[in-house]
């Protein structure tokens, strides 16, 4: 009984001694903790009200938009074009951009593109809008990505770079039968979905069903129709990703400064409670130094 | 009894009445460019568009087509009578089955607030440019902005 208790005083003394090391070095380390997390808290303030003003003004054009995406979509629904099953080749379009910090934006993108991909992998092709798109999938799916495009999201697309874009998918050369954009389709503030747009070749459009009710065509205006229409639609999607790309920023950011005001409490009430136990450890010595005189 | 047939006379002709505004001589048009949304499913009388097989215009009931726009004015004649003029850089149009009528333009402006002396001035750049121009492709894009500029110049005088 003796024994054991003799042997515990030791590690007792021990303990406070190290503690007491401690005590000094959190009081440190916690003001540094502290001071750091009040910076990152200023940054995602000031990154919510930057993409604020981003997305009010995305919102505004995106509105501007909309009625050119649902036109642009709307022939190769009236016309009831449909993906050829002789030509396998599709194509897809992943509409990202170039910054992170927005949540679950570009994977949600990338990942509904992996899941195609894994089902068949040899007669899929993708072209990456953005640089989160390529890093997401250009690490286990390089050999797929046609090319690359970014500097994409730092302004607001305009209807030039939807127009390079849709030139560069043709002059890349790639026969394709039918092929998709993935975008985010805007919603709300604090809900977007991942959906696709229709994309088709010409040979695809001209073995539509009901292509023949359509007077007075000839092979140069449907394909003059095809690229401008893809020129349009990518410039929708482009829209429709920049503000759900804001929205969803903005909406991070802000769950980023309350966890931050959270981690901010807790640190001051312990940094708090360890200055006043210093404290009180020192008039401890202090008295007790006092009374053994 | 005479009170359930008037009310049933009176359902068919409530019906009648949808039927024929669902397929009568009215067209949804909607015009929509790359800066801005002029008309949104809404009817008009007749819309007038150049297209590269030649300037046609668009009635309800019109044909279904799709045609690609070249530079020009599109001319809007809306159900009270007004005419709109909308200048159109380029761009398609689709005429579907449902007489719903979509044109799609790159850029597009009201004729009224086009310049004279500052598309003089975009043509006269355009034509040094093509002059200039030493590739096939520089050439064919100075050809593509003097035919642009060229039709802004008609549009506004």
């Amino acid at each position: 009984m003796w024994g054991r208790f003799g042997s515990l005083v030791p590690i007792g003394a021990q303990t406070t001694q190290i503690s007491q090391q401690r005590g000094m070095a959190t009081l440190k380390a916690i003001s540094i903790r502290l001071k750091s997390v009040k910076n990152i808290q200023k940054i995602t303030q000031s990154m919510k009200m930057v993409s604020a003003a981003k997305y009010n003004r995305a919102e505004r054009e995106l509105k501007q938009t909309r009625p050119i995406g649902a036109g642009a979509s709307q022939f190769y629904e009236k016309a009831e074009v449909a993906a050829p099953t002789d030509v396998p080749q599709r194509l897809y379009i992943a509409m990202s951009s170039d910054r992170g910090l927005c949540g679950a934006i570009h994977t949600s993108v990338a990942r509904l593109i992996r899941n195609e991909l894994l089902k068949d992998d040899k007669n899929i092709k993708v072209v990456c809008v953005g640089d989160k798109s390529r890093a997401l999938l250009g690490r286990t799916f390089g050999q797929n990505i046609i090319f690359a495009a970014n500097e994409i999201g730092r302004l607001p697309p305009t209807f030039l770079d939807a127009s390079l874009l849709a030139d560069a998918v043709i002059a890349s050369g790639y026969k394709f039968g039918s092929g998709e954009i993935v975008y985010n389709r805007f919603k709300s503030v604090v809900s977007y979905s991942t959906q696709t747009l229709p994309v088709f070749s010409l040979s695809t459009v001209q073995s539509a069903p009901k292509l023949s009710i359509y007077d007075s065509l000839d092979d140069e205006v449907i394909q003059s129709y095809i690229e401008f229409s893809l020129a349009s639609l990518i410039y929708y999607a482009l829209k429709e990703g920049a503000c759900s790309e804001q929205s969803s920023r903005m909406t991070a950011m802000d769950n980023a400064s309350k966890n931050a005001t959270e981690v901010i409490d807790k640190l001051t009430l312990a940094f708090n409670r360890t200055r006043q136990a210093v404290i009180t450890r020192e008039l401890i010595e202090i008295i007790s130094g006092a009374s053994a005189l | 009894m005479a009170l359930r047939s008037v009310s049933r006379m009176l359902n068919n002709r409530a019906i009648n009445q949808v039927c024929k505004r669902a397929y009568s001589d009215e067209m949804s048009f909607t015009f929509a460019a790359g800066n801005r949304v002029f008309y949104d499913a809404k009817s008009v009388k007749q819309v007038d568009v150049p297209s590269f097989s030649g300037a046609f215009g668009i009635l309800p009931k019109h044909v279904p087509t799709i045609a690609v726009l070249k530079p020009g004015v599109v001319s809007i004649f809306e159900n009270d009578g007004s005419v709109k003029k909308v200048f159109v850089s380029s761009g398609t149009v689709t005429i579907n089955e449902d007489s719903s009528v979509q044109v799609l333009a790159e850029e597009a402006a009201p004729v009224e607030n086009l310049d004279l002396a500052a598309a003089r001035d975009a043509l006269n750049k355009a034509q040094s440019q093509l002059n200039s121009a030493s590739s096939e492709k520089a050439k064919a894009e100075a050809a593509i902005a003097v035919e642009v500029a060229e039709a802004i110049v008609k549009a506004a005088e």
